[in-house]
């Protein structure tokens, strides 16, 4: 088995109105260090033991998972081994 | 002329397409669900607005990889006109059909009341029966119209007069208030505002029908064998 874990960010280039708000509220409470708050996603994702497990993520990133027009993803592929 | 409404789990602006096109625009329309596979005998696509599978992910994702999608894939490309409105231009994105993506607006609100829309192009299928850089008055309702696209995708879209509807005023961070795109070729047109909620003066306008009239205009003007 494989546990994937997957993380979605919007591209640097790209203007976040999410963090951007998250970031004026956390000036609010006086956390005025923060620079920049960028929002992304998460995913957890287990996986039948199958070959080419990378090239196969990397496919349900770039078609799915992600839109890569304004967002970049990243993986860790961990193989794990029930008890 | 006949329509197809395809209609998605999450769908909700499915009856006013169809009521728009049957009552107000008096052509045929039928639904078509989402697991169906053929849109044989139909003659113009109509993506509604909506919520389909939730929003989940990302708008219109997921709608993407729904059955019927091939069919409408195959219908645009074989230059049949296709038409998505809110969450259907979101889909329209996410296939590819049309370039860019949606981000959530600059405000963080959901916006919903009528926007003006300046006619950018009105040599279009869709929008021949306007005239060019009229003003309109289209509701909006949606909480991610803030179009995106790369520098160079949008040189593209204006040097080839693909953006057919501008917002008047900016009202959700829209690159170049885009509002309507549409493809190269002209036959897939993707807009956030909502002509079918604008075919009666009952509903506070009827600057949509016109739109519609002219897919039909422009199909019957192809479609009138010469004698």
């Amino acid at each position: 088995m494989y546990k994937v874990k997957v993380y979605v960010t919007l591209r640097e280039s790209v203007l976040d109105p999410q963090g951007g708000a998250v970031k004026r509220a956390l000036h609010t409470m006086e956390y005025k260090e923060v620079e920049e708050v960028r929002i992304g996603k998460y995913m957890e994702l287990t996986l039948k033991n199958t070959d080419d497990v990378e090239k196969r993520i990397d496919e349900m990133c770039s078609k799915l998972l992600a839109n890569t027009v304004i967002e970049d993803y990243r993986y860790e592929i961990e193989e794990v081994v029930p008890s | 002329m006949k329509f197809a409404v395809i209609v998605f789990p999450g769908s909700n602006c499915d009856s006013d397409m169809f009521f728009a096109i049957q009552d107000a625009l008096k052509e045929e329309v039928a639904y078509v669900r989402y697991d169906e596979t053929s849109l044989e005998g139909f003659d113009g696509v109509l993506l509604p607005g909506g919520f389909s599978y939730g929003d989940y992910l990302r708008s219109g994702a997921i709608a993407c990889f729904a059955p019927i999608m091939e069919a409408v894939k195959q219908f645009a490309e074989s230059g049949k006109p296709v038409l998505g409105v809110c969450n259907g231009f979101q889909m329209l994105l996410e296939l590819g059909l049309l370039p860019g993506a949606m981000k959530r607006n600059d405000g963080l609100k959901f916006i919903c009341r009528p926007v003006e829309l300046v006619v950018e192009n009105n040599e279009t299928m869709f929008t021949a029966g306007y005239q060019k850089d009229e003003v309109i008055s289209v509701p909006v309702a949606h909480g991610e119209g803030n179009y995106e696209c790369d520098e160079q995708t949008l040189a593209t879209l204006e040097e080839k007069n693909q953006v057919v509807f501008r917002y008047a005023q900016a009202i959700n961070g829209s690159k170049a208030d885009i509002a309507g795109i549409t493809n190269e070729r002209g036959n897939v047109l993707g807009m956030m505002p909502h002509p079918e909620r604008a075919v009666e003066s009952l509903l506070g306008s009827e600057d949509g029908l016109r739109l519609f009239q002219s897919i039909v205009r422009n199909w019957r003007e192809s479609h009138v064998t010469t004698s």
